[in-house]
């Protein structure tokens, strides 16, 4: 029997049920433009960082005392900082500190926040009653507060600055897990896999997991720009990235600093965030109407 | 316990264990840092007397939930400690510094809801039109510029420009009001952008929910004209909306504060955290971590209050 099943058997089993849906990058792209548009700026982004050393004019930390603050010119696109510094390359190298920075926070939210969500959603009792407070807890703080407590603790620096923001942002992720298993753990199908003995792991991982996900993709997606914005408030107060290294919110102090001498220097760092976080949102957003047309009214 | 009493009571109750945890998370602060505590905060040079006085200070020595429950009693009776370097009373720089956060995150509420409702309104009212279209524009912006940068451009036009307001510093409100509100116009200003933009965002999908619901159709019908349909019906939700992002949005005033003190060199709490931070002053650190902690969930519990008093329905069902 099983050596009978022909591929062109297959189509015909499936007679009378609607089309297998499938998400297709290239149709949602024509469909929505922003997001088109966002994924393309953050896509030129991301390689900008990988190729920083290919594509950066100068070495982001090459001084020349010479030529300090100067103008926008050919030489320098973008001018150069207080220390004659190539602002433009230095705007390409942090780029990768930025998105180093919030896929690393985001990435420690996720893996705490998901895992937790699910397993106390799942469980419930005291033990989902005991971590929901303590989500309850972390999250009364408001956010940077606690990274700049946490980052002074841990050690100044770009990453320590970010495990603080990640373990700031686990508890929204994992109480939006935890509610989103709530409401799949009651479902049919999830009887059904019970009924014909699945184990727990099993039910979890192929049952739950996967129909519980699509808000935290959404939420993780904002998170991003939240994350982003983050590593540059960090890193302007001096607690992220170290000089000399280049980052955003860092030339951003730099340029403050110096901003009745030559203040072109604060527009391009911070249009670099505003871009980046908007884009983050932006496909944000347009993944939540993906993922739920309903929405799309508002 | 019925109606807006009771819901206190069980409000309170509820907020127990959060209390706990909350400020658990803060005494752990310095378990955070690695290797021995008390060499970490001395600095690797200090002296040994230096770090048996810090051990002393902290109790590094006895069982960690002990000093939790030392520590927490020291702090309900307004003991915060000192600074490890200035010793000055950490309770006392915190009283002097809060008037200046205060006053920077209430302003620039006042300024969100100013601007960020008539913009709601207005793109409910015309919606689908440019109008509409624009201001959802605006509202994102409003959530993804970085107010820092807001701030810097906000001071290099008006202030180091235009000369209409000082760039940096600020001054007491209890000396000099006015000149207090005219020091905080820019900072308001600068960290007033998201306030705005959820404002703008939510109470316009607040009001079309409502206007677009079968009893303003019915008024509608009985031919009642769209103003008064719009004053007398549709913004009584808008007064719940603001409420509850106020609540929602206090949480991320006070994370806007703590950049937007080091831009305008506000001496507030902000600053405060952050010098601290930087220098590993710790007991400064958790002192302004906890204050900040238990003011955020006072006014969230003070907005459920309102919410409640509002509408009989929250309060029977919370």
């Amino acid at each position: 029997m099983t050596s009978a099943q022909t591929p062109t058997q297959r189509p015909a089993a499936r007679e009378g049920l609607p089309p297998p849906i499938r998400f297709n990058l290239w149709t949602w792209m024509r469909s929505d433009k922003r997001a088109a548009i966002s994924l393309a700026y953050l896509s030129l982004l991301l390689l900008c960082a990988v190729l920083a050393p290919v594509i950066a004019p100068y070495a982001p930390n090459q001084q020349n005392l010479m030529n300090m603050l100067a103008p926008p010119s050919w030489e320098h696109w973008l001018g150069t900082d207080d220390l004659g510094r190539d602002t433009l390359s230095r705007l390409i190298y942090g780029s990768y500190n930025a998105l180093y920075a919030a896929f690393l926070a985001v990435g420690i939210a996720v893996v705490i926040g998901v895992p937790v969500g699910v397993f106390i959603g799942f469980v419930g009792g005291w033990i989902d009653e005991v971590v929901s407070r303590v989500i309850d807890g972390v999250l009364a703080f408001p956010p940077l507060v606690l990274a700049v407590a946490v980052t002074g603790a841990l050690g100044i620096g770009l990453t320590n600055a970010m495990i603080a923001v990640g373990l700031a942002f686990a508890p929204v992720l994992a109480r939006t897990m935890r509610a989103q298993t709530l409401v799949v753990k009651n479902a049919l199908y999830v009887e059904a896999a019970t009924g014909f003995g699945a184990s727990r792991p099993h039910l979890i991982t192929r049952h739950i997991l996967p129909n519980a996900i699509q808000p935290v993709i959404v939420e993780v997606t904002l998170m991003l720009a939240v994350a982003l914005l983050a590593e540059a408030g960090l890193s302007f107060l001096s607690l992220g990235v170290q000089p000399p290294e280049a980052s955003w919110g860092g030339m951003l102090a730099r340029a403050y600093h110096y901003v009745e001498m030559a203040p072109a220097q604060m527009y391009a760092p911070g249009f670099a965030i505003l871009f980046t976080a908007l884009a983050f949102n932006t496909l944000g957003e347009s993944m939540r109407v993906l993922l739920d047309p309903t929405m799309k009214r508002r | 316990m019925q109606g807006v009493p009771g819901m206190i009571a069980r409000r309170l109750v509820q907020l127990l264990p959060v209390m706990v945890v909350s400020t658990f998370v803060v005494f752990s602060l310095v378990y955070l840092m690695p290797g021995d505590p008390a060499i970490a905060i001395a600095g690797e040079y200090a002296s040994d007397e230096r770090i048996a006085e810090i051990r002393a200070i902290y109790g590094f020595d006895r069982p960690m939930i002990l000093q939790y429950f030392t520590w927490l009693g020291n702090v309900v009776t307004g003991d915060l400690g000192r600074s490890l370097f200035s010793y000055e009373q950490v309770s006392r720089l915190i009283i002097d510094r809060m008037p200046h956060t205060l006053l920077l995150v209430l302003y620039a509420l006042v300024i969100g809801a100013l601007i960020g409702i008539p913009l709601g309104i207005l793109a409910a009212t015309r919606q689908g039109t440019t109008l509409d279209k624009v201001i959802t524009s605006i509202a994102s912006l409003g959530v993804a510029v970085p107010n820092f940068w807001l701030g810097i451009i906000l001071v290099a036009t008006f202030a180091l420009s235009l000369r209409w307001f000082p760039a940096t510093g600020a001054t007491s409100i209890f000396e000099d009001p006015g000149r207090a509100i005219y020091f905080m116009t820019l900072p308001a200003l600068a960290l007033s952008t998201s306030v705005i933009a959820v404002l703008a965002r939510q109470v316009r999908s607040a009001l079309l929910e409502v206007l677009n619901s079968q009893h303003i159709r019915t008024l509608r019908a009985k031919g009642l004209s769209s103003g008064s349909i719009l004053w007398k019906h549709g913004l009584r939700n808008v007064a719940a909306t603001m409420l509850t992002i106020t609540g929602l949005q206090v949480n991320q005033l006070f994370s806007g504060a703590v950049i937007l003190e080091a831009v305008f060199a506000i001496p507030g709490l902000g600053s405060l955290i952050t010098y601290s931070a930087l220098n590993k002053d710790f007991p400064i650190v958790q002192g302004v971590a906890l204050v900040l902690v238990v003011f955020v969930i006072l006014v969230n519990l003070l907005v459920d209050v309102l919410n409640a008093i509002l509408d009989p329905r929250v309060a029977a069902s919370t």
